[in-house]
């Protein structure tokens, strides 16, 4: 099974000024996981050579119905989470 | 013109000597994951564009030849651009639950160079792939 998937964040680079030649303080999402059933199947860490707005697309064996929970932690503290369904039949 | 040409000359040094200090330290980065084992060449395929014209965001793909079983596996996949501010672009672990070892993203890169690609496989070996790409407008340094 091939999972997919993008999440919105501007991967800032800490290398950018902004309009007033202020430098943009480095802000990235450092850790992304997945986990399915409660099993970690997948887990990256990234850095600013990373695009904005990360996509990842990666592999899991279907084994079992169940939730696949992606979560994700930023430099600045900040985290988010997604799930998604997954129905396994024969 | 005569100018501009003058002007370009320390700028163009700066980077080289930054390039090589980065070429090391991916050496260095390299040696932290392998702990000194010897890194073969090999069973890594890297898949990037011979040409990117927008380096903010680069599709790059790698895959590892495993049969991914319980017993023999990929641990995990970094990867590195030597010429980029901060080398190690990222590392994936994943396990024989992921069935295939292969990832696609997109990456950052700062200038035309070798991206480098370790697998450490769950029997203790590593092998590494490599894919050229040259950049026409360069991440980072920007202000886009």
């Amino acid at each position: 099974m091939e999972i997919r998937i993008a999440i919105q964040h501007p991967m800032e680079t800490g290398f950018r000024r902004d309009a007033t030649g202020h430098e943009i303080p480095k802000n990235v999402i450092n850790a992304f996981s997945c986990r399915y059933n409660g099993v970690e199947v997948f887990r990256a860490e990234m850095g600013s050579g990373i695009a904005a707005n990360p996509y990842l697309d990666f592999y899991t064996i279907a084994d079992a119905s169940g939730e696949l929970i992606f979560d994700w932690t930023d430099d600045s503290g900040q985290t988010g989470s997604e799930r998604a369904s997954i129905v396994v039949s024969g | 013109m005569r100018f501009a040409a003058l002007a370009a000359i320390p700028l163009a040094a700066s980077r080289v000597a930054h390039a090589q200090s980065t070429t090391d330290s991916v050496d260095a980065m390299v040696a932290k994951v392998t702990g000194g084992a010897p890194l073969k060449t090999g069973r890594v395929k890297l898949e990037l564009p011979q040409l990117a014209d927008n380096s903010n965001s680069v599709s790059l793909k790698v895959s590892v030849e495993s049969p991914m079983t319980s017993t023999d596996y990929v641990k995990s996949i970094h990867l590195y651009a030597g010429k980029n501010p901060r080398p190690n672009i990222a590392n994936f672990y994943l396990g024989p639950r992921a069935g295939r070892a292969q990832i696609a993203t997109r990456i950052r890169l700062a200038a035309t160079q070798r991206v480098l690609a370790v697998a450490a496989l769950s029997d203790g070996s590593f092998y590494s792939g490599a894919a050229d790409v040259a950049v026409t407008g360069a991440a980072c340094y920007d202000g886009s």
